[in-house]
């Protein structure tokens, strides 16, 4: 382990070493039989003992409603949180195509070996080979888990489960109900989730931000929260916490996340000691509704399940403004399918975004802002009807309509990339626990599966395959070997560790709301410009200039935040814009982080795309050599360069090669 | 001027409007509130509502003042936070739109809009637009859901399901729970509402087994919530942002009487339900 910038002015080099404190836990063994023998070596916490230790979830998307739905049936106390009034409204609300699954229910050739290959592949081979097997092995069984619980998925007349194809795969695996797959998911997690409640397995606290972790004896052992309604800081205290807080892509301001999506409960935590890994993987995703104007507040996904009839295409003469039906066929150039001839439109989310952005850099942009390209389906609806269309995509076309007064069935949509996701979050061992003890993290939070890019329909995958069917298992190896006279029983939130979080987050706040009675920009103000920076410096191309560039920039905009943030209100009471100011307080530090992960990322891979690597034909160039490895930042104080630990990517089953979707 | 329909671009920036807002504003649900006015001009017609009120709420703070709360997360239609009560009608003019993906453009220059929250005995105001609505969620805690513990479930393709009965039942769990049809209905009534719950889940084979139970139990859990009873005034069916159909009410009825048998022990309940 090194310091890699001990001089904050030192051009970045990025020789940290492999660390010691970072141990993965990976299970030896073929990988086949990794997770098995890994679930029968770890210890058991006893059914009548379980009733006495607490849990703490925070958040109630897919990945922590499944927790704690799996956890309270297990006999522990659970204790829930989220920020929206009722737990059903997390953002995994919003998913849209599907949930991947290795069922091979089409006889395609389907298989969990291909489902974990597709993974690995997909994600640039920088996800760990070991967690990403384990995830398309329980995939299966999520499948049947949902169809239990009631999810109404898409069948055939058959009254079997129907499938779609996604991105990334040659295989039909996707599994739907319409284009709202990630509300039904969620409802059923949300609706076991209630169920626990009623058996008094679980408590539900609402409309609450965690903003510490508190660590007592070097275990996280409880949170501090603000109620967003009174405006109070109340203390919750616990064996273990588990975060399952969804990503950070609101860090650019517009993006298809919900509109309180933040990263500040896993930054908070990184700041007490939990490494962040691979901040700069980001996904950009292809296929959105392109910005308006100067006061939109988000961007709205057209889900990628579109790409399996829609076709991409831009004017094949750079400056044509013709409207899309006075351009004929001849004069169109359908790049995806000329470029990458066997996926085609359905090229991963990296692919197919950097070429979209290439196609308008080229000056072959559509619609008034030259910042979109065409997903046409005159070709579907001539081959299939615009009545199947409808069945298949209907409520998408509804909402496109809605927002742009533009009818898709008649004219081609028109779609731009937009920050969709984040692969990395803290790091996590393959027990899904960060290098704090007893603080686990699951779901978009967490860095695990998806390396430099995900695929679609897996993350989906991911968040309830740790819920359901990872951390009931792995939280119980951790609460066996606790020594039981330390369990919360003995620790109370009158411990000091409490009372000192709890003084200096009073203070913070205090100081935001001394600023904010004097200052003149408001949180959107800053927030939208903080995006900005983002966006043209660490969005679908980076490079060192860009890089640096917002290393001076975020520092600046953050000195001028707590110099003049205008905040209305009070402290301690409910107020919309301290919370916005508090989320923003974080992500003007995290950013910085991403855009330093950025820079010393030298290679391209996945979603990080570096200018200064690329292939002649501008396909990402990884570099093997030197970066086959997650970076995991370690927190050192305030004002210090942070340290860079490598974890080193090993890969014993899929051959490292230069990914090709031709 | 208002761009109806048939405008090529968003973002075509002309066609501004300027409009006359009444909003409610009240800090808490124990003190009284009243209707205060504010005028926003330069309004696109292709922003949404929200946006609008953003665009208000910036200036608000700019002045000094509080910002209008109201409640919203998604933007997309889906995660059912948003609400509002727009000249009348929950969720405002468009039908089978939440208030979230209601545009501008269904406004014209120099209109007046009154806004204002959701309201019902089950939905007390917590500040200005932004109601509690917490209550939905004790109905689907008395029973909601199909009890399938994790890690307990039989090869998905083991239970076939008819593929009119999956799409009816979608249709039903397409609810977003944003208490839409609560604020329509003269009593105060949450039937469509559990109505959808009690066909999405009865409507599978699995959810079948616990149907009369849980029919029951989330009846007696809105009576005693202090919702009413439908009297078939079909106000919920017209706002419900998801089209939510009534037959969701009667499916919830012949399931209710079948679950009478289920009556007997628990003190019963306050109202007559059918
Ligand atoms: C528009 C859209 C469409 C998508 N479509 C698909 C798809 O088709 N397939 C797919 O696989 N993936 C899809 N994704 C990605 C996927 O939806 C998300 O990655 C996933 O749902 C994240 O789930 P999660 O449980 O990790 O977090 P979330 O669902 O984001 O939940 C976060 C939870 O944490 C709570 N929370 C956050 N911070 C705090 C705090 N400080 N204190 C208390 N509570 C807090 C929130 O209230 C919430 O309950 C899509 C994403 C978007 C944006
Ligand atoms: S039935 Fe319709 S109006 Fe009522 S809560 Fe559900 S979506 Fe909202
Ligand atoms: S804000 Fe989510 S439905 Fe309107």
């Amino acid at each position: 382990m090194t310091d890699i910038n001990s001089n904050s002015n030192s051009n970045s080099n990025s020789n940290s070493n492999s660390s010691s404190k970072l141990d993965s836990k990976i299970p030896s063994g073929p990988i086949e039989k990794k997770w098995d023998e890994h679930r029968f070596n770890l210890k058991l916490v006893n059914p009548a003992n379980k009733r006495k230790y607490n849990v703490i979830i925070v958040g109630t998307g897919l990945a922590g409603a499944s927790a704690a739905a799996s956890l309270g049936e297990l006999g522990y106390n659970v204790q829930v949180f989220c920020l929206q009034d009722s737990p059903r409204r997390a953002h995994s609300i919003a998913a849209q195509g599907g949930i991947n699954a290795a069922k091979s229910y089409q006889n395609d050739g389907d298989s969990i070996w291909r489902l974990f290959y597709d993974t690995v592949k997909g994600g640039d081979y920088r996800a760990r080979e070991a967690n990403v097997y384990r995830l398309a092995q329980v995939s299966n069984n999520i499948i049947d888990q949902c169809a239990a619980q009631g999810v109404p998925f898409a069948r055939d007349y058959s009254g079997y489960l129907a499938n779609r194809s996604f991105g990334g795969a040659q295989v039909s695996r996707t599994f739907y109900a319409r284009g709202q797959t990630g509300q039904q998911l969620l409802i059923g997690a949300y609706q076991a989730l209630m169920r626990q409640r009623n058996d008094k397995k679980v408590k539900l606290y609402t409309r609450r931000e965690m903003l510490d972790v508190i660590i007592i004896d070097g275990k996280a052992r409880g949170i501090l929260v603000r109620n967003l309604i009174t405006g109070k800081i109340e203390r919750y205290v616990a064996d273990a916490v588990i975060l399952a807080t969804g990503g950070y892509g609101n860090s650019y301001f517009l993006s298809t996340n919900a509109m309180c999506s933040n990263g500040s409960a896993i930054w908070r935590a990184h700041k007490r000691g939990a490494f962040f890994a691979n901040p700069c993987f980001t996904q950009i995703h292809p296929t959105c509704i392109p910005m308006s104007g100067d006061h939109q507040s988000k961007l709205t996904l057209m889900s990628e399940s579109l790409r399996n009839d829609g076709r991409v295409w831009v004017p094949a003469r750079a400056g044509d403004k013709r409207p899309a039906n006075q351009i004929p066929e001849s004069e169109r150039d359908y790049y995806l399918e000329r470029i990458y001839p066997s996926f085609g439109n359905l090229v991963p989310r990296d692919v197919a975004s950097r070429n979209a952005k290439l196609q308008c850099d080229a000056g072959k942009g559509v619609g008034s802002t030259g910042l979109a390209v065409f997903l046409d389906f005159a070709h579907a609806i001539k081959r299939d009807g615009e009545d199947k269309i409808r069945a298949r995509y209907g409520n998408l076309f509804e909402m496109y309509e809605r927002i742009t007064a533009e009818n898709p069935y008649k004219n081609p949509m028109r779609i731009y990339p937009a920050v969709h996701y984040t692969m990395g979050g803290l790091w996590v061992d393959y027990n899904l626990m960060s290098t704090i003890p007893g603080l686990f993290v699951l779901g978009e939070a967490n860095f695990s599966d998806h390396g430099a890019n995900r695929l679609g329909a897996s993350a989906l995958m991911q968040g309830l395959a740790d819920g359901y069917f990872v951390i009931p298992y792995t939280i119980g190896d951790y609460l066996a070997r606790l020594n039981t006279s330390s369990t919360s029983e003995k620790i109370d939130t009158n411990n000091t560790s409490f009372a000192n979080s709890e003084k200096e987050l009073n203070e913070e706040i205090r100081k935001l709301m001394s600023v904010g009675s004097r200052g003149k920009k408001t949180t959107t103000e800053f927030h939208r410009e903080l995006g900005k920076i983002m966006w043209s410096n660490v969005g679908m191309s980076r490079s060192e200039g860009t890089l640096k560039s917002a290393l001076t920039e975020i520092p600046r905009l953050r000195e001028e935040f707590w110099k003049d943030v205008k905040i209305t209100g009070k402290g301690d009471d409910l107020n919309v814009e301290l919370e916005h100011a508090l989320r923003l307080r974080d992500f003007l530090e995290l950013n910085e982080l991403m855009t330093r992960d950025a820079l010393e990322r030298k290679e391209s891979c996945g979603g990080h795309f570096r200018d200064e690597s690329q292939t002649k034909d501008n396909e990402a160039l990884r570099d093997d050599e030197n970066f086959c490895h997650v970076a995991a930042w370690e927190y050192t104080g305030e004002g210090k360069m942070p340290i860079r630990h490598k974890e080193e990517l090993k890969f014993e089953n899929v051959h490292l090669s230069q990914r090709s979707y031709k | 001027m208002s761009n109806m329909n048939g405008h090529e671009h968003n973002g075509n920036g002309n066609g501004e409007m300027t409009l006359f807002l009444k909003i409610w504003r009240q800090k808490c649900c124990s003190e009284k509130g009243k209707m205060c006015e504010y005028t926003v001009k330069g309004i696109s017609p292709d922003i949404s509502f929200l946006e609008m009120l953003d665009i208000l709420n910036q200036d608000l703070i700019k002045r000094g003042e509080e910002p209008v709360v109201f409640d919203h997360d998604c933007r997309e239609g889906i995660c059912g936070a948003c609400s509002l009560v727009i000249n009348g009608i929950p969720h405002g003019p468009e039908v089978l739109t939440t208030t979230c993906q209601l545009h501008m453009r269904k406004f014209k220059d120099g209109d007046t809009i009154v806004i204002e929250p959701f309201r019902a005995k089950a939905f007390p105001v917590i500040r200005d637009l932004m109601v509690d609505r917490v209550a939905l969620d004790e109905i689907i805690t008395s029973g909601g859901y199909i009890s399938a513990n994790t890690g307990a479930a039989p090869e998905a393709n083991s239970i076939p399901v008819r593929q009119e009965n999956a799409e009816l039942s979608m249709d039903a769990a397409a609810c977003v729970g944003c208490g839409a049809c609560v604020a329509a209905c003269n009593n105060a009534s949450a039937m469509l509402f559990v109505g959808a719950k009690v066909s999405h889940l009865g409507l599978l084979p699995q959810g079948e087994i616990e149907g009369r139970e849980r029919v029951y139990n989330m009846v007696k859990k809105m009576d005693e919530l202090g919702f009413g009873n439908c009297t078939n005034e079909a106000e919920c069916e017209a706002v419900c942002p998801k089209g939510i159909k009534l037959s969701n009410i009667a499916r919830l009825n012949r399931q209710f009487a079948l679950s009478s048998f289920l009556k007997k022990d628990d003190g019963g309940l306050k109202q007559e339900w059918n």
